[in-house]
């Protein structure tokens, strides 16, 4: 698996909305990069600016004036070429998503189409990007929900949305997604709505089918578990910013910003369950609005480790501090 | 070991479906199947299970939402499920529910106060304006909020600030039972923990009794004292919480701990995946429902309905195959835990 020939290079990614306030900065400064075959994790809060960035590298943010998107995103696209997302025409996008990047969204049930059967909404992606003809495309179709798992596929083509459950929904979503066989698969939070015992199919399944086609993945979630099953880097992302960027294993186990402690800290542990002593270690608090941020570093006001007149005053950089682990933090050094 | 405060008795609620408008033969979804469970005066019990498992249903019985098609709800001594609404009406005020969605659950065009103090209202428990602006002022305290959030309105408020004001308006009532349907399911998991140990700790000063309903077990795991498992309507496993996490008993259970995910990449793990889906409750499997997706399945399974068996004191399980020797929950080893 060659994950170090490198699929996507975002730089210095600004996102900003207009509101009555002006313009408010949801994303900034965000800059990584993911190789092929490689699962990059973005956690965070509702709030920390994780989906807005997975929108941009798509062009999926509402157009200018209304939001602002500055920076640069460079895709080694299959036939070698770098392609400047930022600069694309609508054109040359519409030939990108869902060719060489697509995405799997939160909730299946309101991002397929409830009057189309799912064989039509499956078929209408390889006929757009592949020119296939109606048979073909039902036959890829059919090939495709069987990839994904869902039994007697040929058959299922004919189903509504509404016939079929959440896990098989989402398998449907990923079949659509996965149709022009993309280098890059983004998933906005694809589990989070369905049970464990589903959610561990999907993962079982996503884990499969990056093995099989070396496709390269953006899982974007809550879930500390789920990154710890399924990524290879995480970025950890509060307010707009990154806080702290590593591999999974140093991450989980030397985290060295108080955020991605605090974010550890309080994930119910099942080792620990029935043990009254442990209470769950909660941060205070909540996400700074974007449109007032606390000045200086932006978790200081929730921070436990915060020292006041160094935390407050101004904003850490984010840098690296051991080999391909970087934090934004003045105090990580001192930190226990 | 305290007396029940809430006792469900051989609960039965299938609710009709129709096929066509002019359908004759009624199929029946049987969204609870012959459930028998007493809840503890101060406990913290939790239903747990998939959507569609039965769980809220029973929350919805126990409140009189819904009525049982057969079987009995008894509370504080009282059978609530056949009480005329003229005489459920002052037991209710101590019954109070919190709803999953705090988005959903509020009404945007009401301010808080309104929210928080409409349960006053309704029971006609506030004598005077002052008293209830006193008592919400109390109230909203409690759940760690301030007295001047009563002038604002929902969509000021975060999630997690947001099932504050939804914990409040259970609580303004001085409930006995809380019935938590999925409180935390919507929320960030660093509020996630602030809400669980706000209920907590609610629950210690208040002595309230909590039937929390949800999927998340290890949420589930950090509140409870016993946790109920159910699946297809019916109960498949109850034990203390520890003892259920260390020693499963039902193969359902072990799939659903062993699915958790966990905050650690290095942990070794066997992890069962279930097939399938749950089958189709208008059609459900003959014997016990979990066969169809049961890595353990016998023949025999498909011939009766199995029996919620004692196995040890508090220790119930619906399964015939007691050969198995199922793992704990994921990084627990079994032997640390004495039986408790």
């Amino acid at each position: 698996m060659g994950l170090n020939a490198e699929l996507l290079d975002v730089r210095h990614l600004n996102v900003s909305f207009r509101s009555s306030a002006g313009l408010v900065p949801v994303v900034r400064d965000v800059s990584f990069r993911i190789g092929r075959g490689e699962t990059v994790a973005i956690v965070g809060e509702s709030g920390s600016g994780k989906s807005v960035t997975s929108l941009a590298l798509l062009g999926l943010t509402p157009p200018a004036p209304a939001c602002v998107v500055s920076g640069s995103v460079t895709l080694r696209d299959r036939d070698g070429s770098a392609l400047e997302l930022l600069q694309l025409s609508d054109a040359a996008m519409n030939r990108v998503r869902g060719v060489s990047i697509s995405m799997v969204f939160q909730e299946p049930m309101s991002s397929l189409n409830p009057v189309l059967t799912v064989g039509a909404q499956i078929a209408e992606s390889v006929r757009f990007h592949q020119g296939l003809d109606g048979r073909a495309a039902q036959a890829r179709a059919a090939e495709l929900l069987d990839l994904v798992g869902i039994p007697d596929a040929a058959r299922r083509l004919g189903s509504y949305p509404h016939q079929l459950s959440g896990g098989m929904r989402q398998r449907v979503m990923i079949a659509i997604a996965l149709a022009c066989e993309p280098l890059l698969l983004i998933a906005d939070e694809p589990t989070t709505a369905l049970d464990v015992t589903i959610q561990a199919q999907i993962l079982e399944l996503l884990r499969s089918l990056q093995d099989r086609t070396g496709m390269a993945m953006i899982f974007i979630t809550h879930n500390l578990g789920v990154v710890a099953e399924i990524a290879h880097r995480v970025l950890v992302m509060y307010n707009g910013c990154i806080v702290e960027q590593a591999n999974v294993v140093p991450l989980f186990r030397t985290p060295l910003m108080p955020y991605t402690k605090g974010l550890l800290r309080s994930v119910p542990r099942l080792d620990l369950a029935g043990l009254r002593t442990a209470a769950l270690e909660a941060i205070p608090g909540q996400v700074p609005d974007p449109a007032s941020p606390p000045p200086g570093c932006g978790f200081a006001p929730r921070c436990p480790q915060c020292h006041p007149g160094l935390c407050d005053a101004s904003e850490p950089a984010l840098e690296e501090v051991e080999a391909r682990h970087l934090v934004r933090c003045f105090r990580w050094a001192e930190l226990p | 070991m305290s007396a029940p405060i809430l006792e469900l008795r051989d609960l039965y609620k299938s609710f009709p479906i129709h096929n066509s408008l002019f359908a004759r033969d009624r199929h029946v979804v049987k969204a609870v199947d012959g459930v028998s469970l007493a809840v503890r005066q101060g406990e913290v019990l939790s239903l747990v299970g998939e959507p569609g498992s039965g769980k809220s249903t029973i929350g919805r019985l126990v409140l009189g939402i819904e009525t049982p098609t057969s079987g009995t709800v008894w509370f504080d001594g009282v059978e609530i499920s056949a009480l005329p609404r003229r005489r459920m009406r002052p037991l209710r005020q101590r019954i109070q529910m919190v709803f999953q969605d705090p988005y959903a659950s509020l009404n945007p065009r009401m301010t808080i106060e309104a929210i928080v103090g409409a349960p006053l209202d309704v029971h006609g428990l506030a004598r005077s304006r002052a008293e209830r602006g006193r008592r919400v002022a109390e109230t909203l305290r409690l759940v760690g909020l301030v007295p001047p959030h009563a002038q604002r309105y929902p969509h000021e408020f975060s999630g997690g600030q947001r099932q504050r004001i939804g914990i409040a308006r259970a609580l303004i009532t001085n409930p006995d039972l809380l019935i938590a349907d999925e409180p935390v399911s919507a929320l960030d998991v660093s509020v996630q923990a602030q809400v669980v140990n706000l209920l907590l700790e609610l629950k210690t000063r208040l002595a309230l009794t909590v039937l929390f309903i949800a999927h998340d077990l290890a949420v589930v795991g950090h509140i409870s004292d016993r946790i109920a498992v159910m699946y297809m309507g019916r109960l498949v496993e109850l034990a203390p919480t520890r003892r259920l996490f260390a020693y499963p008993a039902h193969p359902y259970t072990e799939a659903l701990l062993s699915a958790v995910p966990i905050p650690d990449p290095t942990l070794e793990r066997r992890r069962i995946v279930l097939a399938g889906d749950i089958p189709s409750p208008l059609d459900p499997p003959s014997g016990c429902t979990f066969r169809t997706r049961c890595p353990y399945a016998l023949p025999t399974c498909a011939a009766q309905v199995p029996a919620f068996r004692e196995l040890e004191a508090g220790h119930f399980k619906a399964c015939i195959r007691d050969d198995l020797s199922l793992q704990p929950a994921p990084g627990l080893v079994a032997d640390q835990t004495a039986p408790q």
